[in-house]
């Protein structure tokens, strides 16, 4: 298992890996809306914590086809279906590999991203917390939408439009935390039902996600 | 292809041919009905004005959007259990109708709400739980679009119902946490015995019950039609085959 | 033609989009149905012509 994450890891940061893709996006997104918006300071203020959570939504979404479609196109996937390794955690453990190489790099930038919006001071720490915790949820559906376009071409567009209508929950919650964290209010129930969304989805969506796999690769 | 060795498919064209025409009708009939008599002979709300007549689509083909998504889980459930080919093109003709429902429950509700919050369009919890769903019928209908072999649209798009039903359950709680939302229940609540007199409630009720029949109409026909396709890929493959 | 009032606009608007959409999905389903009964005629006349 941790062979397969090793290697997973490894492909991802070398060249052609797409390293890296995922924080210039985010960065990217991030000056593009005071260009959408207006440079007020007080509008970006107040959109500062949902435009980052957006941002990194995003920039995870861009990155998902990744997660398989490498594997898919040499031949990998159907060695590892066969493998003795059970598919839910080949699964699991493609969703932490994209979790680690661009979620968690996502969630380490926002802060600087938050100068930018204007975010103020009590955002910062719940921006961060707020993506830490709901970022697993966005890799785990990531890998579900992943699964179930395998194998198509040009499937990016189509798993865009099957990943980010289930992304509003964790999206919801998540950008919840931040803002009223930003805010100085308590952040106690919207945090334990991104967490609830993050531990639920990481627990069963792997089913799913390999089931899904396994009728693509029949 | 296995298809032939079913006489599911066959009986099933059989059958709804026989009830068709009849489901047609009482279709006609209850919606020709309710939507006429709620339109030129129900009055006005002191409240809401001539907007109260709105309820007669507003209502029902929500109702019809809901329940379409429920039944689209239903037979999504039966065709990974049973592999009965008939559920599973059911399901698939009845998503564009649901889809269809829940668009004219979201324009109609904007038209409702406009007189009434100012606006044509505001992110209340139902309606935007509605817009969700909208995005769901979407991608379900995508999926099996995008989907070249039969049997593996069919297996894929039925678990995507399975998650998307647990997911918009998920949205429903999420939206309502995101925003309390301006309905304070009472128009839109389905308790109509406390809520709306009977001079409304009727033709509402007459309506309620000719959309669902126009669903079920809708949903025979286009699920007839999805087995005579499958029907004809299945020769059509034969013959390249020979 | 029953007094709608100010509210015209929005109560013949909503009645006028249902009516526009159940028709179309009505008459897209007619002629999805009667392409699929020509193809599946055809491809069945062509089975029973080469026995």
């Amino acid at each position: 298992m941790r062979a397969l994450l090793y290697r997973d890891l490894i492909l991802a940061i070398r060249a052609g890996g797409g390293f890296g893709l995922g924080l210039a996006f985010f960065l990217i997104v991030t000056v593009l809306v005071p260009f959408g918006v207006g440079p007020q300071s007080t509008l970006l203020r107040e959109i500062a914590p949902g435009i980052l959570w957006i941002g990194a939504l995003l920039a995870c979404l861009l990155s998902l086809d990744r997660i398989l479609a490498l594997d898919w196109e040499d031949g990998s996937l159907d060695l590892l279906a066969t493998a003795p390794l059970p598919l839910e955690a080949v699964v699991a453990i493609k969703a932490l590999a994209h979790w680690i190489t661009t979620a968690l790099p996502l969630v380490l930038v926002a802060p600087v991203l938050g100068v930018l919006l204007n975010l103020p001071a009590t955002g910062y720490l719940w921006v961060v917390i707020s993506l830490a915790v709901g970022t697993p949820a966005l890799s785990v559906i990531g890998t579900f939408g992943a699964a179930l376009t395998a194998g198509l071409k040009r499937g990016g567009l189509l798993m865009s439009l099957l990943v980010l209508p289930l992304y509003v929950p964790t999206l919801i919650f998540g950008a919840e935390v931040a803002r009223r964290g930003a805010d100085g209010l308590t952040v106690q129930s919207p945090l334990m039902l991104l967490a609830g969304i993050s531990f639920g989805v990481m627990a069963l969506l792997p089913f799913a996600s390999a089931a899904v796999l396994r009728i693509n690769l029949r | 292809m296995s298809l032939w060795e079913y006489a599911n498919p066959v009986k099933f064209i059989r059958t709804t041919d026989k009830v068709l025409p009849w489901v047609w009708v009482l279709c006609a009939a209850t919606l020709g009905t309710g939507l006429i008599w709620g339109f030129f002979f129900t009055p006005d709300d002191f409240r809401m004005g001539s907007t109260v007549k709105i309820i007669y689509i507003h209502v029902p083909s929500a109702l019809m959007a809901i329940n379409a998504w429920l039944m689209m889980l239903v037979a999504s459930l039966i065709w990974i259990v049973r592999r009965h080919h008939v559920s599973a093109l059911a399901a698939r003709a009845a998503a564009p109708v649901g889809a269809v429902m829940t668009l004219i429950a979201l324009v109609t509700g904007a038209f409702w709400g406009q007189p009434m919050w100012g606006t044509w369009w505001e992110w209340d919890p139902r309606l935007t739980s509605f817009l969700i769903l909208f995005l769901f019928y979407l991608g379900y209908i995508a999926l099996w679009e995008a989907i070249e072999n039969d049997d593996t649209a069919a297996d894929l798009t039925s678990i995507l119902c399975l998650v998307g039903s647990v997911f918009a359950i998920l949205s429903r709680y999420a939206v309502h946490f995101w925003n309390q939302g301006l309905h304070q229940g009472a128009t839109f609540s389905l308790d109509k015995e406390e809520n709306i007199s009977d001079v409304f409630w009727y033709p509402a009720v007459l309506s309620m019950v000719g959309f669902g029949r126009l669903f079920v109409a809708l949903g025979f026909f286009r699920t007839q039609t999805e087995i005579r396709a499958r029907l004809t890929r299945a020769l059509l493959a034969r013959e390249g085959q020979m | 033609m029953p007094v709608l009032g100010k509210y015209s606009l929005e109560v013949l608007g909503s009645y006028g989009v249902t009516l526009t959409l159940l028709v179309l999905i009505v008459a897209f389903s007619l002629r999805r149905a009667r392409k699929v009964r020509l193809a599946l005629e055809e491809v069945e006349s062509r089975r029973v012509a080469n026995g």
